[in-house]
């Protein structure tokens, strides 16, 4: 094969690097910019203010409990669906497309069509009291039933977001060969030891991506809460909407912008290391 | 230790039937080999005697017992795979104690039987190691020694050797003979390899079309077969198959007569090329020689014997050149007559 010039990768993937540099970094640089500077300098004064305002405490403790809850629930769901999934003989790729449908439908819509079902005069509310269990509209997502409007965002959350956790696992559990079960089966191991001791374990670069990705959309968590819940469930990306748009402080919007970033490559590095595949282990 | 036997197994994927009524069985210690070319029901019987597949009819009795609807781990057996499915993120140890551990025996119990297995298979220098650091011939011991930790009853491998290099194999033979013979297993070895299925087993259980051909010692099999198959798929050079006409128990060939059996119409006439001789004037069965083969050990010489296409072996010192028309002198008791109709072989006279 005739030496091609040296130039030729890099100007190959010149276009992607300046989209990048372009939309990305260029916007990063200036939210970090922005979220350390107030008045004629340097200062911290963006985060003082965002971390003496009143929903801030809350909307941390609700972002993180929200991910505590919401993530681990869709890798669980995810993994027995993935595993039901590879199991069939026919109509596999039918109840995948079903099982995905909601990845195709925006977070607000998805938010919407639960606040259709949910609100005081929604289906839930019709069907509770046609079988007479409620005497009229009964409220679930107002600031009297903080447990209720949790509940329903992650339900809402659950049924929006763990399709592309399975997604990424039936791709993992397609990459294991099946020999690896067959011979753990004929050496003894029961169903729950073979999923326990030799598919969880060869699934884990699978789970690595897909908590990773899943862990970091959840701390941006938006539409879906403000749709159900408005502010009466305040979270981070919600504060810094507000911020930005209704209190027109950049400033302060910038820092939250910042906050949910560092909180989101600190949870990527802490998976990074807990679930690492050490090169000698890889099949 | 536990015989098999298979009885009358049938094994159907849709409209087509990998196993034809399959019956055979391994007594007790016995080392059977399945041979067969790809696509034969070989692997499908393996697996069904494993429990991987389920038959859809026919019976598997391990040791006395019908295991035919038992899962894999009540069956009492070990397996090697061909691609060894060693696991790959478990060290050589843990690979090895896997069936011990899932039998939950004592930790003492364990260490000792995974460095006995070790030593057979001299793997003890890797127990620390990943599969993914060992070579391939590495990694088929450890997956030997993970089946001969449990100290199985019946132990089945299929085509454990097919993926190592000429030489490894010849090698990794050997030694898998000598571990075995020790062990006393009663093992079932898939293989399309008629060296290795020669050399390893007690007895060979030649597959064709879901069927088995022929069962029986290596000798046997290669000096007697059943079929045309069997004739044709053992041996190298295979088989020669002469088409003659049987009449009033001689067939004739050019100047030669054989005594022949008078039962079929139309008949052939199976030679190995090394049960002929060059014979010393050129009477006998005229051989047409177009290519000579110098080999080492031997001469491999192709022609045609009555016009069909033949492979002769030859002494290497042997002089015969391309062209040349020689007579062969053939032992009437080392040749096997075939039905062509049926293409299995007559009772000899």
């Amino acid at each position: 094969m005739p030496a091609r010039p040296s130039w030729i990768p890099y100007a190959l993937i010149a276009p992607s690097v300046v989209f990048l540099a372009a939309l990305f970094l260029v916007p990063l640089v200036q939210t970090i910019w922005l979220s350390v500077s107030a008045g004629d300098g340097l200062s911290l004064e963006n985060y003082r203010r965002m971390a003496g305002d009143l929903n801030f405490a809350l909307a941390v403790k609700n972002t993180f409990l929200l991910t505590l809850v919401v993530v681990p629930l869709q890798v669980v769901l995810a993994l027995g669906m993935a595993t039901m999934v590879t199991k069939l003989d026919k109509g596999r790729d039918l109840v995948l497309w079903v099982l995905t449908i909601p990845l195709g439908i925006s977070d607000l819509a998805a938010g919407l069509a639960w606040l259709a079902l949910l609100q005081n005069t929604g289906y839930l509310n019709s069907a509770l009291y046609a079988l007479g269990l409620i005497q009229g509209p009964t409220g679930w997502l107002s600031q009297e039933t903080p447990v209720a409007l949790f509940f329903a965002i992650v339900l809402a959350e659950l049924w929006r977001a763990t399709a592309i956790v399975l997604v990424i696992l039936i791709a993992g559990l397609q990459l294991i060969p099946k020999e690896f079960a067959e011979a753990a089966e004929i050496f003894g191991a029961k169903p729950w030891t073979r999923f326990t001791r030799i598919t969880l374990p060869l699934l884990k670069p699978s789970l690595q991506s897909a908590l990773i990705l899943r862990t970091v959309l959840a701390f941006e968590v938006f539409a879906v809460v403000y749709a159900l819940g408005g502010r009466n469930f305040p979270v981070l990306a919600g504060e810094a909407y507000v911020w930005q748009n209704d209190n027109q402080n950049y400033g302060v919007a910038a820092a939250y912008a910042v906050l949910i970033m560092a909180i989101s490559l600190a949870a990527t590095a802490v998976y990074l290391r807990v679930l690492r595949t050490r090169p000698e282990q890889l099949p | 230790m536990a015989d098999i036997v298979i009885d009358r197994v049938v094994k159907e994927f849709g409209s087509f039937r990998a196993l034809q009524e399959v019956s055979l069985t391994v007594n007790d210690g016995e080392f059977v080999a399945l041979l067969g070319p790809s696509g034969c029901g070989k692997t499908t019987l393996l697996r069904i005697i494993a429990g991987l597949e389920t038959q859809t009819s026919g019976r598997v009795v391990i040791g006395g017992q019908d295991v035919s609807h038992l899962s894999p781990r009540k069956r009492g057996l070990a397996m090697v795979f061909q691609n060894y499915a060693v696991f790959p993120h478990m060290t050589v140890f843990e690979n090895v104690a896997f069936g011990l551990r899932m039998q939950k025996a004592a930790a003492a119990d364990v260490k000792r039987k995974v460095e006995r297995a070790a030593a057979l298979l001299h793997i003890e220098s890797y127990l620390d190691r990943y599969p993914a650091k060992l070579s391939g011939g590495q990694r088929q011991r450890v997956a030997v020694a993970r089946a001969l930790a449990v100290e199985p009853a019946v132990l089945l491998m299929d085509e454990p050797l097919s993926n190592l290099d000429a030489l490894l194999r010849l090698e990794m033979r050997t030694e898998l003979k000598a571990v075995l013979r020790e062990a006393g297993t009663t093992t079932i070895y898939v293989t399309h390899d008629q060296t290795e299925a020669m050399g390893l087993a007690d007895r060979i259980a030649v597959m064709y079309g879901g069927k088995i051909d022929q069962i029986g010692s290596p000798l046997e099999i290669y000096a007697t077969p059943a079929t045309r198959f069997v004739g044709g798929f053992i041996g190298s050079p295979p088989m020669n198959f002469i088409k003659v006409r049987c009449s009033q128990g001689t067939a004739r060939i050019g100047d030669a007569a054989l005594p022949c059996p008078v039962t079929a119409e139309s008949l052939e006439l199976g030679l190995r090329g090394e049960d002929a001789s060059l014979s010393a004037d050129g009477s006998g069965l005229p051989f047409d020689v177009r290519v000579v083969e110098p080999m080492g050990s031997h001469l491999l010489l192709t022609g045609a014997i009555d016009g069909q296409l033949a492979r002769i072996v030859a002494p290497p010192t042997a002089e015969v050149t391309a062209g040349e028309r020689v007579g062969l002198t053939v032992d009437p008791a080392r040749v096997t007559w075939i039905d062509s109709t049926t293409g299995r072989a007559l009772a000899r006279a």
